[in-house]
């Protein structure tokens, strides 16, 4: 008995340390890797978004809390007029998460440029979302109110040829973003009455 | 027949060198050691597991009782690969992509739980921890000369540093999984002969 006892307790206290210390750890960089995320996975995707802009998007961001998460939100400033907003949505692919980030012009809901951030798609198939700039460039001009779907199903995207999962995860991605831009339109409205100059 | 501390440490770096002596941990071995880069951050961040694991075993090895010594060696090992993880997300996240799940895998190399149960949990802490250091710098070396053989013959650059000049004809296959092993084979040979003379 008294054995059975031992064994329980040094498991429980080893397990609750152990748990302790990862808290701990993740807490301690949890702010330090979304900055890498940041660098490594969303900025090339932003910067080719928002070429022709005039400011530093990286800078220019706020956050807005949306039910449990906190979405970012990038600004873009073109010929002076802070109107374009660049945000992540996420999609389901292939092979899981897909994140793609969707550059908005506000004053007219209309999609300027996307591009794929994180993807756990087949390395030559479905990642030629990310890598081929043709496949990408065709929602420019796309409502961002409309639901983004692929021609088979009586959409406007024309899929990858191969990759017909991948281009749904990208579509439902787009529509992802359409929907947290509704429901955050008044307060983005808001939060960019800081970077009019 | 007990050794000195120096003799401890110094055992993992040839006599018992872990991946040509104790022919253990093979599996990253040929999976991370593409270039000699990949090769010597695999071997590090193993090293800080095992001599953290080390460590924390041989303190606890008069608590833990022995039918569940497994399961705790695992909590333990599992805590500081994880911690490993999130350093690694947070300071080298270049490293963290090209590693990928070969991270989360330091879990189950042999090396790791090996030491634990053959050595840390029979020996005081002193001579454990340089036991961990000495097969971890083995551990790192080997991962290193391996990567540098298959970098510099396959691709002809070392550290990402093109040593030759593009007339040179490189080996591709030794940066893919056959090449891998028949280098492998070729050192295990090479050690062999050195050691047996």
């Amino acid at each position: 008995m008294n054995e059975l006892v031992k064994m329980v307790v040094v498991l429980t206290i080893l397990s609750a340390f152990s748990g302790g210390l990862l808290a701990a750890v993740r807490n301690g960089t949890m702010e330090r890797i979304e900055y890498q995320q940041l660098i490594n996975d969303k900025g090339p995707a932003i910067k080719k978004i928002l070429e022709n802009a005039s400011n530093n998007p990286m800078e220019d961001k706020f956050k807005i809390k949306d039910g449990k998460n906190d979405i970012s939100f990038f600004v873009g400033i073109i010929d002076g007029k802070a109107n374009i907003l660049v945000f992540e949505g996420m999609g389901k692919g292939y092979g899981g998460a897909l994140g793609l980030m969707v550059g908005v012009n506000i004053d007219e809901d209309k999609i300027i440029g996307v591009g794929v951030t994180t993807h756990k798609e087949t390395p030559g198939i479905g990642s030629r979302a990310k890598t081929e700039s043709g496949f990408t460039a065709q929602f420019a001009g796309f409502s961002i109110n409309e639901e983004c779907k692929v021609k088979d199903e009586d959409g406007k995207v024309d899929a990858l040829s191969g990759a017909t999962i991948t281009s749904k995860g990208v579509c439902s991605a787009v529509t992802a973003a359409g929907d947290i831009y509704k429901r955050l339109k008044p307060q983005i409205i808001d939060k960019l009455k800081a970077f009019s100059k | 027949m007990a050794k000195s501390i120096q003799q401890e440490f110094i055992k993992g770096l040839w006599d018992e060198i872990p991946p040509f002596r104790l022919v253990l941990g093979l599996c990253p071995v040929l999976g991370v050691t593409t270039t000699m880069e990949n090769g010597i951050g695999m071997g590090i961040a193993t090293t800080f597991v095992l001599v953290c694991s080390n460590i924390l075993v041989s303190l606890l090895r008069n608590i833990i009782p022995s039918k569940v010594r497994i399961a705790c060696f695992i909590i333990i090992i599992a805590t500081f690969v994880t911690v490993v993880e999130l350093l690694m997300q947070a300071f080298a996240y270049g490293l963290y992509g090209t590693l990928g799940i070969f991270i989360p895998l330091i879990v189950v190399n042999c090396i790791v739980l090996g030491r634990a149960e053959a050595f840390a949990f029979k020996n005081p802490l002193i001579p454990s921890l340089a036991d961990g250091l000495g097969m971890g710098i083995g551990f790192t070396l080997s991962l290193g000369a391996l990567g540098g053989v298959r970098e510099i013959l396959g691709t002809g650059s070392l550290f990402g540093n093109a040593l030759f000049g593009s007339s040179f004809q490189p080996f591709t296959f030794m940066v893919e999984a056959p090449g891998a092993f028949v280098c492998l084979g070729i050192m295990l040979c090479l050690m062999n002969l050195i050691g047996n003379k």
